[in-house]
């Protein structure tokens, strides 16, 4: 096990330097001058200062100097300061990472919950109504957009029935409240888990399919166990296994979703950054936003990855 | 000799259709009695066919062209008295329902093209992967890892900040980010299709890497690759859609669904009839593609076959 985590953790290397290299890449092949960007506004700045400054931010020195320089300065965390906020970028992704995973985590737990039950009941009732209902229902999660769902959320639950809250964490003197907390949380949640239970109900169905029909099911129904015992402890627990897989890729969607989801409800997390700063034009934090997303889905791989091998040893031998 | 014999009555009685079904016939004859995907299809046609026939229909049907504004006519509530006004009218009096089939040209465009540029560069970096292995393979994954790492839409955004786009570039770049499931199921597959008697025939009998790719391996990979294609095809204008709404996507005045539904959302108060029908379109059209490829998969892919 431990020679399979090393091995693993090994793997992520070149995939890390790939994805320095492109963000490093994207940002000097830009046509954007990031001088131009450091002294936007002020209009009584010399050509001389501009040269001194573009010496002393190193933009003189060949590519792969600046790219070798970049990768400590990542390494250090050090990403600059905010154009916008004049703080270090750094400090406000920190802030903001642990309510974007409240949504993350609480949609994850939120499309198991609901998901799994569905798939296993497709196929049970394969071919019949319940099945094709389900068939449907699932495309259909897929395929609304999230923002529109968000909004039709907003609208519905928010203005018109005023049921939730149209937006932000917390009600104004409730901050820390658990239960308003979650009231809060319904909305983004429920959007964030649309693609989770739409999606592990396809899956499952095939997994609970397959094994359905293999000889240990037929044997413990040989040897009289109950229906019930049989479809949750043989069935259902083994079809689960390559369910593990599909966790990483369900980061990757509710990372992606965040950045949609946070705006419709106001919610001040990663995504929500992102696209101030993309408003902003504040480069720092853009990058380190970016960076912060894709370390998070690195990480969420090697998980992934070793849970896995946990969970079903045959993996560790390819 | 008694086999033959026996065939040949069969054969007579059948005159004039082919005697056994092929691939393609066997597999139109099951999308032919799968209700839900002709359902699907039918509508989707019938979307695009509206969407082609967008200068015609607004006309001599609507009586309003696309960017026709009349702002004494601003936020008309949806009503039945002229054919240009069943879905209402925006903020500077355009009509919604001729706009919406403008839009409907503009994201279907892109969802087809979008989908054809992510699967000529999947399909040939797989292939080529899957059939030269070594450094190249290396090579590819390397970059499938990569690009698979960055969540996808931080990844536009990042790009959307740095370079100007306009509709041709933004299309490249959804296809040139979009192609890494194509790549690796088209890689798969020719690993296995690479070792197969009929590729290595075509080896001994001195034909060239490219040949064996394209006319041996490509064509048995195209079904699966039909079915991503469609998968593909909603999955992008649900993603221009995004895009738009983070103002990245297609930019008005050219109107797309993704971003009349973003323009729509400024406007709840006065216009609230404007924030449905985009919408709407949007989930239907991506929801059709999506069931046609759930049913071409069970039509055309052979392991699935019998399984329901």
């Amino acid at each position: 096990m431990t020679r399979f985590i090393v091995r693993r953790l090994l793997q992520a290397i070149p995939t890390l330097f790939g994805i320095l290299l492109l963000t490093f890449l994207l940002t000097r092949l830009s046509p954007s001058d990031p001088v131009n960007l450091m002294v936007a506004g002020n209009f009584d700045i010399t050509p001389e200062e501009r040269d001194a400054l573009r010496q002393d931010l190193g933009l003189n020195d060949p590519l792969p100097i600046q790219f070798v320089r970049y990768v400590s300065s990542v390494a250090r965390l050090d990403f600059g300061n905010s154009f916008y906020y004049h703080r270090p970028a750094v400090n406000l992704i920190a802030e903001r990472i642990p309510n974007s995973l409240q949504i993350s985590l609480l949609s994850l737990a939120v499309a198991l919950v609901v998901g799994v039950p569905l798939g296993v009941l497709a196929a049970y009732r394969r071919g019949r109504l319940t099945d094709h209902a389900i068939r449907i229902f699932s495309v259909a999660g897929h395929a609304i957009p999230t923002f529109w769902f968000g909004l039709l959320f907003v609208t519905v639950m928010g203005l018109e029935l005023r049921w939730f809250p149209i937006g932000s964490m917390n009600a104004i003197g409730k901050e820390g409240d658990l239960a308003d907390r979650l009231w809060h949380l319904a909305g983004p949640v429920l959007a964030a888990s649309l693609a989770g239970i739409a999606l592990y109900p396809r899956y499952l169905r095939t997994e609970v399919l397959e094994i359905i029909g293999q000889d240990y099911v037929r044997t413990a129904h040989a040897k009289g166990l109950g229906k019930r015992a049989v479809t949750w402890v043989h069935v259902v627990r083994n079809s689960l296994i390559p369910m593990v897989t599909l966790f990483g890729g369900i980061l990757a969607i509710v990372l992606n979703g965040s950045l949609i989801i946070e705006q419709v409800f106001n919610w001040p997390g990663l995504g929500r950054l992102l696209f101030e700063a993309l408003t902003n034009k504040d480069y720092p934090v853009i990058q380190a936003a970016v960076l912060a997303g894709s370390g998070l889905l690195l990480v969420s791989y090697i998980v992934r990855d070793i849970a896995y091998a946990w969970v079903d040893p045959r993996i560790k031998v390819r | 000799m008694a086999t033959a014999e026996l065939a040949q009555p069969g054969i007579a009685r059948v005159e004039g259709r082919r005697v056994s079904a092929g691939f393609w016939s066997d597999a139109f004859w099951r999308l032919r009695h799968d209700p839900t995907t002709l359902a699907a299809i039918g509508i989707v046609l019938l979307i695009a066919l509206v969407s082609i026939l967008a200068d015609v229909l607004a006309d001599s049907f609507f009586h309003r062209s696309f960017s026709q504004q009349s702002l004494l006519d601003a936020y008309t509530a949806p009503s039945l008295d002229e054919p240009y006004l069943w879905l209402g009218t925006d903020d500077i009096g355009r009509s919604q329902i001729v706009r919406l089939i403008y839009g409907g040209r503009v994201s279907l465009a892109v969802g087809t093209f979008g989908a054809l540029t992510s699967m000529i560069i999947g399909v040939s970096l797989g292939i080529s992967s899957g059939y030269f292995r070594g450094w190249w393979d290396d090579l590819i994954q390397w970059l499938v890892q990569t690009i698979a790492n960055i969540p996808t839409l931080f990844l536009f955004l990042i790009i959307g900040a740095y370079f100007r786009l306009n509709a041709i570039t933004f299309i490249l770049l959804l296809g040139g980010l979009g192609w890494l499931g194509i790549c690796n199921q088209a890689r798969g597959l020719t690993f296995s299709l690479r070792e197969r008697d009929f590729t290595i025939a075509a080896r001994t009998i001195g034909a060239s890497p490219g040949r064996i790719m394209f006319r041996h391996i490509f064509p048995n990979i195209l079904p699966l690759m039909i079915i991503i294609a469609m998968i593909d095809i909603g999955t992008i204008i649900l993603i221009e859609s995004a895009l738009s709404f983070i103002g990245f996507g297609i930019q008005p005045p050219t109107a797309s669904w993704g971003n009349m539904l973003t323009k729509a959302t400024q406007f709840t108060s006065h216009g609230p009839w404007l924030i449905y029908p985009p919408g709407a379109l949007i989930f239907v059209t991506v929801l059709c593609l999506y069931l046609i490829g759930d049913g071409l998969r069970d039509a055309l892919d052979p392991r699935l076959r019998g399984q329901k």
